[in-house]
């Protein structure tokens, strides 16, 4: 199995490890994946994400070339901001939902899932027009320091003041360190890219603050999952169109004509009892008959309820509709809800 | 006393030569992390040998509790709907108590040494 530069740090902190897209990760720490997502929403949390990979693209061209990739727009996009995006393929499906940031003009700088590395990868250089330089920073590691204290922490332990760098804004130093003011967890936080090397010292540090702790990838997941984040191979793959997942906003509007209209929607799915549905479980209408299939779900910590998502016909997608979610062969009260379920307390 | 186990992780402790009390080993918990939720039988249900008759969910996983005798339910710990923690508890962490029909199923039971290293084979 393939292991991130932080692996030796994850074991030695008693991790409990398990496979994620190739990788040997840690699951939860000693916290337990209760407390560490509790710590992320009050205090910070730090995760290794080193298995997502990091690439660029760089010349004359770089953002025409980006915008023939996606069905998003970066000609606004100012210099040191991050844009989230889709790659579609022709058929108008999501080969992966990935993080762009500019850099240059000409520049960008992206973070791409794990499991998606090879296949982008191979995409993109197949694609690639002969002017633009293609980079795949395999040698770097990727920290995220998430929750209401990590701009404190940043600026204490690593003497690096980010008061001013907006949400999605990029600060950077020289070319060893790129830290980007975003997450995949609704809170305040950062994402700290730097290369393999400086990684195991870098934690360290961080961890060594109070106010820190390390944070599995279980407590990751529901923490997107209470903002209705999409997680690629579940809530989003190459047969969802970026309409379908509600992903219209990270689009051109010149752009959506090019997609069918669709007729199903990816919406939010909260359990009104007791119980909790994960991906896979059918979602009924009122008479019982199914109208779709979780995409996603599991036990919400901040709620104290079971939350999901899922996609269903169009005249299902209204909030407040209801419907059951079957449970070993049992429906349970649900309904269609708003997301993200949990207020964002991202830096306005 | 006699505590016996099976390959899910559930242990068995027999009361009166004829009950099965059965609950789920700190394997078992440890190996789920943090739960938050437990769906518990029915008093009076009647269960084969190998059937499900709990579920213990995670915040990652939910996971099947089995029932190594055929019988029926005559007591259900719910106290454990309020308190997960309580599953820790030598004394008090059982999920239910059978009344088997079959003594003889308990045959093939695993004992605590047997366990113990079964547990170390799986890692």
């Amino acid at each position: 199995m393939k292991t991130t530069p932080l692996h030796a740090q994850h074991v030695a902190l008693n991790a409990k490890m398990a496979e994620f897209a190739g990788y040997d990760m840690p699951l939860y720490y000693d916290l337990g994946v209760l407390k560490e997502h509790e710590w992320v929403r009050s205090s910070a949390g730090l995760f290794d994400v080193s298995h997502m990979g990091q690439v660029a693209i760089k010349g004359v061209g770089a953002q025409d070339f980006l915008q023939s990739l996606t069905p998003s727009s970066f000609e606004k996009l100012p210099i040191n901001k991050a844009k989230y995006t889709v790659l579609v393929n022709p058929d108008g499906g999501i080969i992966d939902d990935l993080m762009v940031t500019k850099t240059g003009a000409d520049d960008f700088h992206m973070v791409i899932n794990a499991g998606c590395k090879e296949k982008d990868i191979a995409w993109i250089k197949s694609h690639l027009p002969a002017a633009l330089e293609f980079t795949y920073f395999d040698d770097w590691a990727l920290l995220a320091l998430q929750g209401p204290q990590s701009e404190a922490v940043m600026r204490d332990v690593l003497g690096i003041d980010l008061s001013a760098v907006p949400y999605m804004g990029l600060w950077y130093r020289d070319d060893t360190m790129f830290v980007s003011r975003l997450g995949y967890t609704g809170e305040d936080g950062f994402e700290l890219s730097v290369p393999a090397a400086d990684a195991p010292a870098l934690w360290t540090a961080l961890l060594a603050d109070d106010r820190v702790k390390p944070i599995g990838l279980a407590a990751r997941d529901s923490l997107r999952l209470e903002m209705g984040y999409c997680l690629y191979g579940h809530d989003i793959d190459a047969t969802t169109s970026p309409l379908e997942a509600d992903l219209a906003w990270v689009m051109a509007k010149d752009r959506i004509a090019d997609f069918a209209p669709p007729h199903r929607k990816r919406v939010g799915i909260v359990l009104l009892d007791k119980g909790i549905a994960r991906e896979g479980a059918g979602i009924l209408n009122t008479e019982g008959i199914k109208i779709g299939v979780l995409s996603s779900g599991g036990f919400s910590p901040t709620l104290k309820h079971a939350i999901g998502q899922g996609y269903v016909p169009s005249e299902y997608a209204a909030e407040g509709t209801d419907v059951s979610v079957v449970v070993r062969g049992t429906p349970l009260p649900a309904r269609v809800a708003k997301m993200p379920f949990v207020q964002p307390r991202t830096k306005k | 006393m006699d505590i016996k186990y099976t390959k899910d992780h559930e242990w068995i402790k027999i009361e009166d030569g004829t009950v099965a009390v059965i609950g789920i080993t700190d394997y078992a918990q440890h190996a789920l992390g943090d739960l938050v939720f437990i769906e518990l039988p029915k008093l009076g249900a009647q269960y084969k040998k190998g059937a499900y008759f709990a579920v213990v969910e995670s915040v990652k996983t939910a996971a099947e509790v089995y029932t190594p005798v055929t019988g029926e339910v005559v007591a259900v710990n719910t106290a454990l709907e309020s308190d997960y923690d309580l599953l820790k508890s030598d004394a008090d962490g059982w999920i239910a108590k059978f009344k088997m029909t079959d003594a003889a199923e308990l045959a093939g039971l695993m004992d605590e040494a047997t366990y113990r290293d079964y547990v170390k084979t799986a890692g």
